[in-house]
């Protein structure tokens, strides 16, 4: 195998595996917000055994986090040298931003949230809940950035030897080695034309892999009979989150598509497998795509794709034969990584709000309703699914912008390090093959313990120092007179 | 002053940070081995579980910075020493996850594999970044595009090598003495007595750095004439190296460990004021060095950074110190321990 696609595999390999960790503390941080917001107001212990045991999850996807983190700063350097020569300017200062503004904030509030329960008081500590939540959020906020401007680069002009060129210049092959880009306007940049519909959809994604985290422990938990006023109080708040948070994702997921039409027509093409640009488009359900014949052969809508890109069926979509062939991203993945996508995102909206209906209706804790226990299967399964549409999502937009890595500026060949021989990255990609699943598995066994052990029992709270019990037992006064 | 002399400070506060801070700790992971008994591991490892992750967000910010400000500097390097690289990132991701995993489980063989991971983890991360920075001391090989093409084994060579069990040896004196900032009784006892010992090791070895300086990069003879104050710095280095047994004799830890830390400071110092203006000195051919003016990002960029930088570091500077200050004083192991 040659350097350029066993760089490719094995960036694509350490920032899945990353990205494994980051949606869930994402996730789970804005769930351990809402928990101790609740327990400082209603000073009940429920809540902050629940914090607490959340907390501890929230530790261990943390350090599996980091660890990880570090390895694609890193790799931008080593094995894509090319790349970081040529977007230094642009793209290095969104990393440095990312690490003054995020990490900083994240890890230094970090050590409060997880062993700062009785050093410091507790609307400290929720506060620091909440720098963290806040930390990681930014994180999100400066590496989506940078990724837009690969998708739709805006607010620069490239140099080549040193001069400026017009707009609109490509360097070509051999140009492209003395060239760069430069940045001439920082907030378009920043502002670039995908960035904050991507920047949505990805919060709301790391949200939903949360919030369903919660929900299927908790529903382990009403499963097996353990636990129950815990899981109760769990489930219902990851359930209202994720009820919310799936409806927006279709939200932001819509506006990223019709970004998608607009910035990226050769990748819309390849995840609706059009290859004609046609009128009346049809919109695929599930499908496969034949490359010989150039077509999709599945369920599909005539028209929909008409519509949902233009609001009528008249409107024409860009299709791949606009392109040439040699600047086609991988049509059969990306279409089924962005429909299966599409799928697990409507299951999950299906999924959260049939719990909805239940509450509603008074069922959703009964048990003994063959239904509800059937549903409580599904719950327990549930965690994977934002998991693989985070990952799926990803590899569309990833696989979407091939053969480019600055869309439209930079091919991916020519963005390696020239000095990095293939045996050397297939070394290092063995390496994190080893490591990265001796990690997982002892990720996967300390889950398993985590949740076999459970939270401490609901009337008797975690050790609290006394101060913070005594501010406890006011606010359960005041919360008492105030109903 | 230049935008570029600025941000080639800037970058060697963020890596200066990043030795002062995570030094002490890849230090206690040096030391990790030597300590028998479970209950002396656990306080090892959760006299530095609060901080260590802060710590380590000053290589990935000053990482950054690298790429921002010097994006060729940064290219080349990073792709130069790849397998080294690969390597360091290796032992980093172990001792991240053994600090997290090892304390989970009560198994013998289970905490001494995390134990091992840790300690090697941290010596073989000392040992790469010392080596790193000797081969910037020393100069590689680069050719006209910047590129380096000396090949992974002359990474190795002796200068470096010898910096790189310099910079263990430093490390763990830092560590040793953070320690007894952090125990009492007969542990910090014997971790004083073990400060002395890191001490003369790591003089041992500065003086031979000191003698290989002059056989292996005799261009650093020509920067010492050209700038004889840079022997200042190291004279005051010197002093403030041997007031670290003085302070410990006396028994106040903490003016040991603020001298310490002033001695990874001028170290730094001494390191940057010898290189500047190269970010990466090529040997043997040194028109092809990346300088702070060919490896460097626009002034534009670099503005922009300034703001980021006066904005972010003052409140990244009150947070990081009132995190120490909330988790000063000695170890106690409670339930939410390590």
């Amino acid at each position: 195998m040659d350097v350029e696609i066993l760089s490719r595999i094995q960036f694509a390999f350490t920032v899945m595996f990353h990205y494994l960790y980051v949606p869930l503390t994402m996730g789970l941080g804005v769930v351990l917000v809402i928990m101790e917001a609740m327990w400082l107001k209603t000073g009940s212990p429920k809540y902050h055994n629940m914090a607490r045991y959340w907390t501890r999850v929230f530790g261990l996807t943390f350090a599996i986090g980091v660890a990880t983190g570090i390895v694609l700063e890193f790799e931008f350097g080593t094995n894509w040298a090319a790349y970081s020569r040529f977007v230094g300017d642009i793209f290095g200062s969104a990393l440095a931003a990312e690490g003054i503004f995020a990490f900083f904030l994240e890890s230094g509030f970090l050590a409060i949230l997880l062993f700062g329960w009785n050093k410091v008081g507790p609307k400290l500590h929720f506060f620091a809940t909440c720098m963290v939540c806040l930390g990681a959020h930014f994180s999100a906020v400066w590496i989506v950035i940078a990724n837009s401007w690969m998708q739709t680069p805006a607010g620069y002009h490239i140099e080549y030897k040193g001069e400026i060129m017009p707009p609109g210049f490509v360097p070509n092959a051999d140009q492209i080695l003395h060239s760069r880009a430069v940045i001439d306007d920082f907030w378009a940049m920043i502002f670039n034309p995908s960035s904050m519909e991507r920047l949505s959809h990805v919060i709301v994604g790391c949200w939903q892999a949360g919030a369903f985290l919660v929900i299927s422990i908790s529903a382990f938990y009403l499963l097996r009979g353990r636990h129950i006023e815990f899981a109760k109080t769990s489930m219902k708040v990851a359930l209202i989150f994720a009820a919310v948070a799936s409806l927006l994702q279709l939200a932001t997921g819509a506006k990223s598509a019709d970004g998608v039409t607009r910035n990226q027509p050769a990748k819309l093409a390849a995840m609706e497998g059009v290859f004609k640009t046609q009128a009346n488009a049809p919109m695929a359900i599930f499908g496969w795509v034949d490359m010989e014949k150039e077509e999709v052969v599945g369920l599909q809508i005539p028209g929909m794709l008409s519509i949902l890109v233009g609001g009528s069926t008249n409107t024409v979509v860009t299709g791949l034969d606009t392109f040439p062939k040699e600047d086609w991203p991988p049509v059969q993945a990306v279409f089924q990584f962005y429909h299966i996508m599409i799928a697990i995102g409507m299951a999950l909206i299906a999924i959260a709000w049939f719990g909805i209906f239940l509450w509603w209706r008074g069922q959703l804790f009964n048990t003994s309703n063959p239904i509800v226990r059937a549903y409580y299967w599904i719950l327990v399964l549930s965690v994977l699914g934002p998991q693989i549409a985070n990952q799926t999502g990803w590899f569309t937009a990833e696989m979407g912008r091939q053969p480019w890595i600055v869309y439209g500026l930079m091919r991916t060949s020519q963005g390696l390090s020239e000095v990095v021989a293939a045996n050397h990255v297939l070394a290092s990609l063995i390496m994190f093959t080893f490591i990265y699943a001796l990690l997982f598995a002892v990720f996967l066994y300390l889950l398993t313990r985590k949740i076999q052990r459970g939270p401490d029992d609901e009337e008797e709270s975690e050790a609290m120092p006394a101060s913070w019990v005594a501010l406890m037992e006011r606010r359960k006064g005041q919360a008492r007179s105030a109903g | 002053m230049d935008l570029n002399t600025v941000w080639f400070i800037l970058v060697g506060v963020l890596l200066t940070g990043y030795a002062m801070l995570d030094g002490f700790d890849l230090g206690v992971g040096a030391l990790h081995l030597f300590v028998k008994k479970d209950e002396d591991r656990r306080i090892f490892l959760n006299a530095i579980g609060p901080v260590w992750d802060g710590n380590e967000v000053w290589l990935v910010t000053g990482g950054g910075a690298l790429f921002a400000a010097f994006p060729m500097a940064y290219a080349t390097v990073f792709s130069g020493f790849y397998l080294a690289f690969m390597a360091l990132l290796c032992g980093l991701i172990f001792r991240a996850v053994a600090i997290e995993f090892r304390s989970k489980e009560s198994w013998g063989w289970w905490r001494q594999m995390w134990d091992i991971g840790f300690s090697l983890g941290s010596i073989g991360s000392s040992f790469l970044i010392g080596v790193a920075m000797g081969n910037i001391l020393v100069g590689i090989e680069l050719d006209a595009r910047g590129n380096y093409i000396g090949g992974f084994w002359a990474l190795l060579n002796p200068y470096a090598v010898l910096l790189g069990l310099t910079t263990i040896a430093l490390f763990t004196m830092h560590g040793s003495i953070y320690l007894v900032m952090k125990t009492e009784g007969e542990l910090q006892a014997r971790l004083r007595r073990w400060v002395n010992r890191t001490i003369g090791i790591f003089l041992f070895f500065y003086i031979i750095l000191n003698v290989a300086t002059l056989v292996y990069a005799p261009h650093i003879l020509e920067i010492l004439r050209a700038r004889p104050w840079l022997l200042a710095v190291f004279a005051l280095n010197v002093l403030v190296v041997m007031n670290i047994p003085r302070q410990n004799h006396k028994g106040n830890e903490f003016a040991a460990f603020l001298s310490s830390c002033g001695a990874m400071i001028l170290l730094m110092v001494l390191f940057g004021l010898t290189v500047y203006p190269h970010m990466v000195l090529s040997m043997p051919n040194p028109e092809n060095s990346l300088t702070i003016y060919n490896a460097a990002s626009t002034a534009k960029t670099h503005f922009i950074m300034l703001i980021m930088a006066i904005i972010g570091i003052p409140v990244v500077l009150a947070y990081t110190v009132s995190v120490y200050y909330i988790f000063r004083g000695k170890v106690r192991l409670t339930e939410h321990s390590y």
